[in-house]
């Protein structure tokens, strides 16, 4: 292939890792700003997205029909969890950094064996609800990719939406610029971070539902979009939304050009001694000025 | 995470189940005079499996396979008069595990023999354990480490022929009939090497030539962007990949090479467990796949297969009679009975009794000095030599092609076409 169809190609790959990541970091992002937890099980939110978009498609006969209900009833699903998650674990240890990273990761692996024992060690393969292929001169490309691309920067769009122009939103920044002087004004703090920790794992989770049809549903495949996530969220600056997103751009689409002319290997080493170096140089992250 | 399962209720089971054939047996007017009921301390195979991580496919169904030749295996007398118990481990098909599950089996479950590791890189890692713990460790697990030479006397593959055995016997098949330049794609680690290597050298003898070399990570889920970097002149792409991701690798490719694709040989192990006519497999058709077994049984299925098949519980199509969604690894779980069997002769023929470095000794020694294993019950894929050096057997390959969405067998080598020149002799090694 010249060079031409092969950068297409490559932008192409990087546009859509990026909206799937922007879409998975955000929730990382959201969770460790306003309530400066870091979420070790996000990871298993997607995952638990994907496999309940299995569940969807198996109860729904029509792919599409599957599709639809899985984008709606799995991020509330997951949502749910994520609630009786705060409420039974971060609360009782009063959102605490240190304890909060150890009681998350033992929540990924409850998560983890939980899904490996109802729904078993296989990778299933969900149907994608729209399935066509884009013939260009040079190769194919599954439609289905944009689809996931398309539903990513509306999902994207309605949250920087709610977070600017909602009196939830507000809050949740209110919360994040300075939690004492939010709660003096009168900010339900404890059902702002509820709402929040669900938010992250709604979005991780719909993010996963887009995802199955490309990959099938695996108990195993949270780790790679943790990884992925942590490294946008450290270079975009913990807590920023506007940094998360940019840096989502940043990692998906150098992610992508470097993978289809070197290896993808390669790229995620790029990916983590560009991270390296943020946090030598700037620690605070690209954006991470916000940062109270 | 692995899980573990002791084995505790496996062998319970296992337990009521020799019970139960026990007590076919003695019921069966007709039973054969040598179908005398097990009895005695029974001999104790620890089944290294994978149930969990990437290899859980294969895992279930080595499984399954296992089930079934043991239960046969103790309703015909079982071993050496014995009757047969499994004691089964999962290792999480993580190398870091599978030498703690060797040393497991062989310490706390204190069983005769350990068996039925696949992954390579879990063989790689558990078989020096085995080692030194001087157990027999017979995996099923077709990578070229075994005949290799660099692991020890104590391992065998006596039941699946390897990576290197298959690629000789398919190259020239390959460049005769589909084209000489081609372009390898190959999980990146020891197994996807063994292609990489071995069909490399077979293709430099030949006359052709590997245009591009590319190797994909096992857990990797999406594929599109190794499809890249495959040559315009590329004339037959030759493809092996394992792990969850495998339905994407395929579908990915027929993405993006549409109806502009070069010739395409595959692996089965591409396409083990799935089913070939899934949606988004039609441009397979007319394709060429290597099988070991075929998986479509048609009218040259021998007796012995049909017999194999109806025991194991699959059906024409090689996928489980309980649930035609869930389709076997047809072209390696025999290599679970086979191996099985072999332990048999070799116990009855070196005349084992306790795990005892004496005994052990006999058996590696027996087990050495076999040349043939004869097509039969015990062998239903068909006749194999075994090379006692390289601890290694040899069989038959095949070639299917995909026609309407199914495998149909195009060709089948000779034993002879797959040897090469041996690197190794574990007979020298000390007991």
């Amino acid at each position: 292939m010249s060079f031409g169809p092969h950068l297409f190609l490559a932008l192409l790959e990087g546009t859509v890792t990026a909206f799937v990541l922007a879409l998975t970091a955000l929730g990382l992002s959201l969770v460790f700003g306003v309530m400066r937890i870091v979420n070790v099980a996000h990871g298993e939110f997607f995952m638990l997205g994907a496999v309940l978009a299995w569940v969807c498609a198996s109860l729904v006969g029509s792919p599409l029909g599957g599709f639809l209900f899985a984008l709606i009833a799995a991020p509330l699903a997951v949502g749910a969890i994520a609630l009786a998650a705060d409420r039974l674990v971060l609360r009782r240890v009063d959102y605490h950094p240190e304890s909060t990273i150890v009681a998350t990761i033992g929540l990924l692996y409850i998560l983890q064996q939980a899904v490996l024992t109802l729904y078993g060690p296989d990778a299933r393969p969900v149907p994608a609800p729209v399935s066509f292929t884009l013939q260009f001169p040079w190769f194919g490309y599954s439609g289905y990719k944009l689809v996931v691309a398309a539903i990513s920067a509306a999902l994207l769009a309605a949250t920087w939406w709610l977070l600017a122009n909602t009196r939830l939103g507000l809050y949740m920044r209110a919360a994040q610029q300075d939690l004492e002087m939010a709660q003096a004004f009168g900010v339900p703090a404890r059902r702002v971070y509820a709402i929040v920790f669900a938010l992250g794992a709604m979005l991780a989770a719909a993010a996963g539902v887009l995802v199955v049809p490309i990959q099938q549903a695996h108990y195993l495949m949270g780790l790679d979009p943790l990884l992925l996530s942590f490294i946008v969220v450290i270079l975009g600056g913990l807590g920023s939304v506007r940094g998360t997103l940019v840096a989502a751009f940043v990692v998906g689409i150098s992610d992508g050009v470097v993978s289809v002319f070197f290896s993808p290997t390669l790229a995620k080493i790029i990916a983590t001694l560009l991270v390296a170096a943020v946090l030598v140089f700037r620690p605070g992250g690209l954006f991470g000025e916000e940062r109270a | 995470m692995s899980k573990e399962r002791t084995g505790e209720g496996f062998s319970r089971r296992r337990t009521l189940g020799t019970l139960g054939s026990l007590a076919g047996t003695a019921l069966l007017p007709g039973a054969p005079a040598f179908a005398q009921a097990p009895k005695g301390k029974p001999i104790r195979i620890g089944f290294q499996v994978h149930r969990t991580g990437i290899g859980a496919t294969y895992g279930r169904w080595y499984e399954r396979t296992t089930t079934a030749a043991v239960k046969l295996m103790n309703e015909k007398g079982g071993i050496a008069g014995r009757p047969v118990e499994i004691v089964a481990e999962d290792d999480g098909t993580d190398p870091k595990r599978g030498p703690e599950v060797v040393e497991k089996l062989c310490k706390q479950h204190k069983v005769d023999f350990v068996y039925g590791t696949l992954f390579s890189h879990v063989v790689i890692a558990s078989a020096p354990r085995a080692g030194e713990l001087k157990i027999p460790y017979f995996v099923v697990s077709e990578g070229y480490h075994v005949a290799s030479g660099k692991l020890n006397r104590y391992v065998f593959q006596p039941g699946i022929t390897d990576v290197r055995a298959q690629v000789t016997a398919m190259s020239s098949w390959i460049l005769d009939k589909l084209g000489k330049k081609v372009t390898m794609i190959y999980p990146d680690y020891a197994f996807g090497y063994d292609h990489r290597d071995f069909f490399g050298q077979a293709v430099a003898k030949r006359g052709g030539t590997v245009l591009e070399k590319l190797a994909i990570p096992p857990t990797e889920s999406s594929f599109t962007k190794y499809f890249a970097r495959v040559p315009a002149d590329t004339e037959v792409l030759y493809h092996v990949m394992v792990g969850p991701g495998v339905l994407t690798f395929v579908k990915e490719m027929g993405e993006h090479f549409g109806k502009k694709r070069p010739q395409i040989f595959g692996f089965i192990d591409s396409l083990e467990g799935v089913d070939i006519a899934s949606p988004g497999l039609e441009f397979l058709d007319g394709t060429y796949f290597w099988e070991a077994f075929p998986r479509y049984a048609d009218s040259t299925t021998s007796a012995h297969a049909k017999s194999y098949r109806k025991l194991v519980g699959v059906n024409d199509s090689g996928a489980s009679t309980a649930d035609p969604k869930d389709v076997s690894t047809f072209s390696h779980m025999f290599g679970c009975w086979e191996t099985l069997h072999v332990i048999k002769q070799a116990v009855e023929k070196s005349g084992y009794k306790d795990p005892a470095p004496g005994d052990y000794k006999k058996l590696v020694e027996a087990l050495e000095s076999m040349t043939d294993f004869a097509e039969g019950p015990g062998h239903p894929q068909g006749p194999k030599k075994f090379n006692g050096k390289l601890h290694q057997c040899y069989g038959h390959q095949y070639v299917s092609k995909v026609e309407d969405r199914k495998l149909k067998v195009v060709h089948r080598t000779k034993i002879e076409d797959s040897l090469y020149d041996p690197e190794a002799d574990y007979t020298k090694q000390p007991l």
